[in-house]
């Protein structure tokens, strides 16, 4: 190994018994964290000194101008009495979010990976078309969806018609212009998690199934007993990044519906972006910041205790 | 890794191949109809947008309409804005993340696995935490309206997903190499450079691949910094046409297929890396 060597001369002339000491530029920890400095820079920089700054603006009342701590009025007001019960509904509106699109886009992800993981003609094309929606920019993604929506000329309702079903205005009534919202955020399901699944399912070895095949395994059976426990890593990976992913829906309802209509669809984080950068309450938006990031972590913590029940790592150690 | 052979048991009965193959295509008719109808809209003359049944292809083709939608508004600005943004932030990003994932994969140094392990926890921290004091910050510095906001930031390590999809990669390199250049008098930075990076290309195909996604989708960074339409990115141009041309369906498809179509065009030129970088990373783990 290229650093014990390095290390085998100091330790030699070490225990030659001079106390030399070795020069900073050869220690292979100086190196290590010289290269990591840029994160280490960056973490203090963007991450943990903005995370302090403003968990203590959460406590201030601040407009860019005056600076006055008020305690813990933000959180007070939010919780119990905001114009409007707004905070609640844009919690409820995307708890909701979270609730549909996560599990209907991880089990569309893993069963279109299942598909893409078998050997039919043309693999490479389906691969392609499935994932082509989750290249198209979130704006434009928004636009398109939008007019698909279109309650007279849109493709959905068209195709509606077709089987008799007078559709709705989606967008502009209440009642369904959420549910658009996750229909939309399903377009993805061919994207990023699908090829993580994908990746995980390919380094499942045949052998496993050719083992419970020879036990007289059926298909599900195979998946019950074997792709599911060996998947488990995988995920519990997407579910994790996914919840903390849809919690943070901003641009398909700034785009689409504004958060209306009648708030409709007024996400947590879209609340929050008004709050900061339309009406100059950045104390009131950073203490929604950390609400979410409390709620966020809790439900982090509970599947990472969880994790144990189900999640199966293969051997015991991983480099 | 990358399944070379295919058992029987994967493989399945002809039955079910049959049924694989129909649920495939399917589900990417599916996926693939948003698309065609959008290029459809972005082709018709106003009168054949609002049809009802919809005519799936325009005629006359009205190629008229993405010159229109080039330049109602100064769209050649937006794209060159959102090109400069882009470079210099994927440049950013995958050379810090590469540094910082070398560091990871190769160097003992005390607090190794605390900071690796913090690293990761950062993925799982909402932006929106530390959106406002890093406002504050460009803020304070003047910088706001500029693109030091959008770029600056990816040269510190370009992000735990970057870096940890990288790390897992060098990983897979074998360590004697770094032993042979080094006897050949390579220095670090000569490991970094004419040993990881030649040898990961799969999977610096597949970072840069996400990572101009990322910031040529980026709404939110623009949407706060940027004030003045000459600096607008393409994202945030296209929420501009939408209010100003919403109901000009055809310029605004049109449009949105100028803010598609180089990610598209990306994909097809990476993709033979795409799924192996993610495959040969190991990210099951």
């Amino acid at each position: 190994m290229a650093i014990t060597e390095k290390q085998a001369q100091a330790l030699d002339s070490l225990r030659a018994g001079k106390r030399r000491k070795v020069p900073l530029f050869d220690r292979p920890a100086f190196w290590g964290y010289l290269f990591i400095s840029p994160w280490l820079l960056g973490f203090l920089i963007f991450t943990a000194g903005p995370m302090l700054t403003s968990l203590y603006l959460s406590f201030c009342k601040y407009d860019l101008h005056t600076l006055t701590w008020v305690g813990t009025k933000n959180y007070e007001v939010l919780l119990t009495r905001d114009a409007g019960g707004l905070f609640w509904k844009s919690l409820t509106n995307t708890a909701l979010y979270v609730l549909f699109s996560v599990p209907l886009g991880l089990t569309g992800s893993l069963l279109v990976a299942m598909l893409l993981n078998q050997k039919v003609k043309g693999i490479a094309l389906f691969r392609t078309l499935f994932y082509l929606p989750s290249l198209v920019p979130a704006v434009a993604s928004a636009l398109i969806w939008q007019w698909v929506f279109h309650p007279d000329a849109g493709l959905l309702n068209y195709g509606l018609s077709k089987v008799g079903v007078d559709g709705p205005d989606w967008l502009q009534d209440p009642k369904t212009a959420l549910s658009s919202l996750i229909i939309m955020s399903l377009w993805g399901i061919g994207g990023g998690r699908m090829i993580i699944f994908l990746a995980g399912l390919q380094g499942i070895s045949d052998e496993l199934y050719e083992a419970s095949s020879l036990d007289g395994a059926g298909a599900w059976h195979q998946f019950r007993h074997v792709t599911l426990p060996m998947l488990s890593p995988t995920i519990f990976f997407n579910l994790v990044l996914g919840i903390i992913g849809s919690f943070q829906v901003f641009t398909s309802a700034y785009v689409m519906t504004g958060g209306g209509p009648n708030n409709a669809t007024l996400m947590y984080v879209l609340y929050l972006y008004r709050n900061a950068f339309v009406y100059f309450k950045l104390g009131k938006a950073s203490a929604m910041a950390w609400i979410l990031f409390v709620i966020l972590l809790v439900f982090t913590i509970i599947q990472f205790k969880s994790a144990s029940k189900w999640v199966y790592y293969e051997g015991a150690e991983r480099e | 890794m990358a399944q070379t052979a295919t058992s029987p048991a994967r493989q399945g009965t002809r039955w079910g191949r049959v049924v694989t193959f129909v649920l495939l295509c399917l589900g990417s008719a599916i996926f693939s109809i948003p698309f065609i109808w959008t290029v459809s809209t972005a082709l018709k003359t106003k009168e054949q947008v609002f049809a009802v049944p919809p005519v799936w292809i325009p005629n006359p083709v009205q190629w008229e309409n993405f010159r229109r939608a080039w330049t109602e508004l100064p769209f050649p600005t937006f794209v060159f804005n959102t090109v400069l943004i882009t470079l210099i932030s994927v440049v950013g990003q995958v050379t810090s993340a590469s540094l910082v994932a070398y560091g990871f994969a190769r160097f003992r140094f005390k607090g190794r696995t605390f900071l690796f392990y913090l690293l990761l926890s950062t993925m799982m921290l909402p932006a929106q935490v530390t959106m406002i004091p890093v406002f504050l910050i460009w803020r304070a510095l003047g910088l706001i309206d500029t693109f030091a906001p959008m770029t600056v930031p990816a040269f510190f390590g370009g992000g735990a997903f970057t870096i940890f999809l990288l790390r897992q990669f060098f990983m897979t390199v074998p360590r004697e190499l770094d032993e042979a250049a080094m006897i050949d008098g390579c220095s670090y930075f000569g490991i970094w450079w004419r040993i990881l990076l030649p040898l990961s290309r799969p999977a610096l195909v597949t970072v840069t691949l996400f990572s101009f996604l990322a910031h040529w989708d980026d709404f939110m960074g623009p949407l706060i910094y940027l004030n003045s339409m000459e600096k607008y990115t393409v994202s945030i141009g296209l929420r501009m046409f939408q209010d100003m041309f919403g109901t000009e369906l055809e310029l605004l498809m049109a449009a949105s297929l100028i803010h598609i179509l180089p990610t598209i065009v990306l994909f097809f030129i990476g993709q033979r890396y795409f799924i192996k970088g993610i495959a040969l990373t190991g990210l099951k783990g």
